[in-house]
């Protein structure tokens, strides 16, 4: 059973001539990360407020667990789905933990156990809680208000999470240790998750697969791998950047493309790369001055060596498998 | 001053009533002015209508309201807190609905999301963010209030007009001077109370009250390892 289901979804707005969302069907198992991607106004935000019924289908119906939501009370429905957005979803007026404390206060936890909650979630996002307790959302950096965003999604320990563009609004730099943070997160957590963004990196980094959406409808819903190989149309190939190799190098994991290490091997300080690092990030490590070959780590132990040919060659290896599909 | 200090039992007891006048109908204004602006804010064309309606009323002499208003209220101090009540309406409103405006959709949608009902996000989120805006009418509503309350005594609701009539008639400065200045102080110490309420209530100041100085960001903003 999945754990999302949208069974021919569709939302008309009265102001539109084509409907917003058209006739989705869409099925999300437990604990995947799935990433809605496509370009400003192709339905995705209207597709993720139907889930939490800030918006009610004009026809169709979203099952959760097996379950009609319509069956359920809206309210008891939202507490148990956390949600996240852009910028300005915290309460300016309220503390970071009165904002995180939000949905246990509405569950009616005593207070011992949100003042607990609270904590443990500030930890998790790496804000020491002793310092970052009583602060108001405008002392924070633009990360740390997200931060702060994540950890109130949490709080109510909701199956499901969704996320409308969270990350939209932060520099480059912050954004890429956000999706880092959610990458462990997801990893810890297993939730299952709903992910808006328009920026196809993103997607690529986050997902375990990706929903396409053009003018309302899904065009494809694959992995990141499969839809950068195997693009359904046009439309998409040109989305996601045609075949930009860097991007496929970006999916692949060095110790997929690393030799074995030479027996004869001497570490002497070359340039390290985890094994669970991807080819991209190991391309732009190779292409500084004097790094010829990196030596792979697997947890502070080396394992094998990766050079600019080794690269190549899975780079080769990766567009005949595309090109032979 | 002389006479202040002659007939303080006097200059009292107008206070009072003047006091009394203006904020029993800076109450029943509010109870009139949250329910309409709560209306208001669902419709916009509404909204440009009974705000033009209540701006036009503000345009009329206090005299001439006075008079109109005598035949439903009588000649005494009820038509006088009608008056006021009217005058306060249109500040109320104005500023209830551009405060209740002011909080952003998307905060609400995400106190919606979260599961609070309609009555959590109007008092947990809604009101306290439109608050200081809100005070910000009240005040000028009550320094409007405490001046136009003034010509009360013409209309036989005592208050300290009956100074400054009184003394007009009487061609008596000392009373003149006595009814200006305290209805003036009395604007000004209500307008001081309320100011600081409204700051009070201002998401900065909460800040400032904060125990935690606020420290540099960068430490805790550093990508972290995965
Ligand atoms: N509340 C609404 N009322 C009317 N039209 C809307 C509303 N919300 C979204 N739309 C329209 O629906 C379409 C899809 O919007 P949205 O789901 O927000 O797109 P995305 O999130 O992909 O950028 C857009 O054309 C938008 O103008
Ligand atoms: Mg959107």
């Amino acid at each position: 059973m999945s754990a999302i289901r949208f069974e021919n979804v569709t939302k008309e707005f009265s102001n539109m001539a084509r409907s917003a969302v058209d006739h989705c069907t869409l099925a999300v198992d437990k604990g995947q990360f799935v990433v809605l991607l496509g370009p400003s106004g192709c339905g995705k935000t209207t597709l993720l407020k139907m889930v939490n019924r800030l918006y009610e289908p004009s026809s169709g119906t979203i099952y959760l667990d097996g379950v009609d939501i319509r069956q359920l009370n809206v309210n008891k429905l939202r507490r148990q789905i956390g949600y996240v957005i852009q910028q300005t979803g915290l309460f300016p007026h309220m503390t970071v933990a009165q904002n995180i404390a939000t949905v246990p206060n509405l569950l009616r936890w005593p207070k011992q156990q949100t003042g607990q909650r609270v904590d443990e979630l500030l930890a998790l996002v790496d804000l020491p809680p002793a310092e970052y307790r009583t602060r108001y959302p405008a002392q924070l950096s633009g990360g740390q208000q997200q931060r702060v965003g994540v950890a109130r999604a949490l709080a109510g320990n909701p199956e499901f999470i969704l996320m409308d563009e969270p990350f939209g609004a932060v520099d480059a730099i912050t954004r890429t240790s956000l999706q880092d943070e959610m990458i462990t997160l997801q990893k810890k957590l297993r939730k299952t998750i709903l992910f808006v963004t328009h920026d196809v990196d993103e997607a690529l980094r986050l997902a375990d697969r990706i929903v396409i959406m053009r003018n309302g409808k899904i065009v494809q819903y694959d992995t990141p791998l499969n839809i950068l190989n195997h693009p359904a149309d046009a439309f998409v190939k040109e989305l996601m950047g045609g075949g930009d190799i860097v991007r496929q190098l970006g999916l692949i994991r060095v110790e997929v493309a690393m030799q074995k290490l030479p027996a004869d091997f001497h570490v002497d300080g070359q340039p390290t790369i985890n094994c669970e690092q991807d080819l991209r990030h190991a391309l732009s490590i190779l292409l500084q001055p004097g790094a010829t070959a990196l030596l792979v780590l697997d947890q502070q132990t080396p394992v094998g060596l990766l050079t600019l040919d080794d690269l190549r060659t899975a780079a080769r290896a990766q567009s005949t498998a595309a090109l032979a599909a | 001053m002389d006479y202040l200090v002659r007939n303080p039992d006097t200059v009292l007891r107008l206070t009072g009533e003047h006091l009394y006048m203006a904020v029993v109908a800076l109450l029943i204004a509010l109870l009139i002015a949250l329910p309409l602006s709560m209306l208001l804010l669902r419709s916009k064309p509404l909204a440009t209508f009974v705000l033009g309606i209540l701006g036009v009323l503000y345009t009329i002499p206090s005299i001439a309201l006075l008079i109109l208003l005598l035949p439903f209220f009588g000649l005494n101090r009820n038509s006088v807190i009608a008056a006021l009540v009217i005058y306060a309406q249109i500040i109320l409103v104005r500023n209830m609905v551009a405060g209740l405006q002011g909080v952003p959709t998307a905060m609400l949608d995400a106190a919606k999301g979260m599961g609070m009902t309609a009555w959590q996000r109007w008092w947990q989120v809604q009101f306290p963010l439109a608050l200081p805006v809100i005070l910000a009418g009240v005040r000028l509503a009550t320094v409007v209030a405490i001046g136009i309350a003034t010509i009360g005594a013409k209309f036989g609701a005592g208050g300290l007009g009956t100074l400054l009539f009184d003394g007009i008639a009487q061609n008596r400065y000392d009373k003149i001077v006595v009814g200006s200045v305290v209805v003036a102080l009395l604007a000004l110490i209500l307008n001081r109370l309320l100011l600081a309420m409204e700051h009070y209530f201002e998401p900065a100041s909460r800040i400032k009250r904060a125990v935690r100085p606020v420290r540099s960001v960068a430490a805790a903003e550093a990508p972290t390892a995965v």
